[in-house]
């Protein structure tokens, strides 16, 4: 799958790490304002798209690839699931630490929740991102992958 | 009259015709734009509703959902304009169905208040204050510290969260509480599920082997 | 059947219209469609059960703290339940991968079959 245009080029080199930068702020501040991981994640999960979108697929390669979402996906739900198995330290499964929390609205508080809120947030980006990856690249049975840009793939008015 | 009891039911009916837009036209393409604009109106309602993390939540996914729909449509044609099937099975599950939406709206009409059990809208369970021990879902009250077990507290759990979740979670934002801390397990099993619908759409979208049989199936 | 009910069931003849297209539709995208449309029913249906209205004057709160501690217990009287949208923040974004998974399977029945519509798919062989 090719590319877009220059004007969507440029604009995609303008705007994509702002996205990138807001989702990882919802990740980050979701135990203080509306949000959480989930959010976060899936805005990641669409700036990655929309870069993929806008170079094509072997541009973005060098960028985050196929295997690095697969990664990506695997380590968060391991880190999650480490982070509910360190509550035993703590008397049982996915306990808080009292301990641990701080003050009510600071970033560094709520004993665990930020970690997991990270945990999650990759995770959901890198999974849903490599969703998409796997539905551009598919390719029909005995179909070449051309060289030349295919542009028809989100063209409307070639559509009758 | 409610302004937004108002407001809430022109969302509510513009969802409706929306959807049977969405389900009835025989362009692709119109369908799917009907469903954006669906998600569109569920997303006002969310935050008309008082839940800003969901409406931020909808966008996004709501924003998805609709490329990789477009995704799908836009490179394959499909030259096959009969979209629904024969008369008699589409009108017999019409008929199913307009007789559940009676049932429904007879036992939501019963008086006093409400069939069903259901409360009225806008007034939950935990308006009221009881016992700890009536709290609903029946069971020992898991969410309260056990220092105010004796005191009255909201009958439904939702209540004891927004009471006691401050000194037990600190988080600032309840609802990231009630998911990572009370209902971490919950979360869990969500990020299973999701995990496992990630490796199933990888798993059907591999790279096809080497072919089976000499010919195709469809001429192409 | 007050007008406090309403909601209610208009969420249900939501849910009711998705599955009308799930059963009479032969288009797969469309039984797709129907799927989207029954889980922004549930949702709905979710959030409606949670809804607050304060006895007296002022509108409900959203249940996250903006102020100081103190404000805590004003917050516990004025907020709007915050476990629906914990439920709801899991079902959206399981329905979510569930719809990717689902576009996952009608790519490959196109690419199978060279078509979308079932009835022509039930009646090949191979």
């Amino acid at each position: 799958m090719g590319g877009m245009s220059l004007i969507v080029k440029n604009i995609t080199r303008l705007v994509a790490a702002f996205i990138a930068l807001f989702g990882a702020y919802i990740v980050l501040y979701g135990h203080l304002t509306p949000g959480g991981g989930f959010a976060g994640g899936v805005i990641l999960a669409s700036a990655l798209v929309l870069v993929v979108l806008a170079f094509g697929e072997e541009f973005s390669r060098q960028i985050f690839s196929h295997g690095a979402a697969r990664v990506s996906d695997s380590a968060g739900a391991l880190v999650f699931l480490l982070v509910g198995l360190s509550g035993y330290l703590a008397g049982a499964f996915f306990a808080n630490f009292p301990d641990l929390l701080g003050t009510v609205g600071r970033l560094a508080s709520a004993g665990t929740i930020p970690i997991s809120n990270l945990a999650i947030g990759v995770k959901v980006g890198a999974g849903l991102f490599g969703v998409f990856l796997a539905l551009a690249l598919f390719r029909r049975r005995g179909e070449r992958r051309s060289m030349e840009p295919d542009l028809e793939v989100f063209d409307t008015e070639a559509r009758s | 009259m409610d302004p937004l009891l108002v407001l809430l039911l022109v969302l509510l009916g513009f969802m409706l015709i929306g959807s049977l837009i969405a389900i009835e036209t025989r362009d692709l393409l119109s369908s799917i734009i009907s469903i954006g604009a669906v998600g569109l109106a569920l997303n006002v309602v969310f935050l008309m509703l008082g839940a800003p993390d969901l409406a931020i939540t909808q966008a996004v996914v709501e924003i998805i959902i609709l490329v990789v729909l477009l995704r799908v449509i836009l490179t394959r044609r499909d030259e096959s304009y009969a979209t629904s099937r024969s008369t008699l099975a589409v009108g017999s599950v019409l008929l199913v169905l307009g007789f559940l939406v009676a049932l429904v709206f007879g036992a939501l009409s019963r008086s006093g208040g409400g069939g069903l059990q259901m409360r009225p809208f806008g007034d939950p369970l935990m308006n009221e204050s009881g016992p700890a021990t009536a709290m609903a879902p029946a069971g020992e009250p898991q969410a309260v510290p056990p220092e105010h077990r004796t005191e009255a507290m909201p009958q439904s759990i939702g209540g004891a969260y927004l009471k006691y979740g401050l000194e037990k979670t600190r988080a600032a934002n309840y609802v990231t509480g009630i998911l990572l801390d009370y209902r971490a397990y919950d979360t869990l099993g969500e990020a299973t599920v999701i995990f496992v619908a990630v490796i199933g759409a990888y798993a059907v979208l591999r790279k096809v082997g080497r072919h089976r049989h000499g010919r195709d199936v469809v001429n192409r | 059947m007050t007008l406090e009910m309403m909601p209610y069931l208009l969420a249900f003849v939501l849910l009711v219209i998705g599955l009308y297209a799930i059963v009479a539709k032969r288009n797969v995208i469309k039984v797709i469609v129907g799927l989207v449309i029954i889980q922004y029913a549930t949702n709905l249906f979710l959030i409606l059960v949670g809804y607050r209205r304060l006895a007296g004057e002022g509108a409900p709160v959203v249940p996250i703290l903006t102020g100081p501690v103190s404000e805590a217990g004003r917050l516990a009287e004025q907020a709007v339940d915050p476990l629906p949208q914990a439920l709801i923040l899991t079902s959206i974004v399981i329905g979510l991968s569930v719809t990717a998974l689902m576009v996952a399977l009608a790519i490959r029945l196109y690419d199978r079959y060279g078509t979308f519509d079932t009835g022509r798919i039930r009646n090949l062989r191979g």
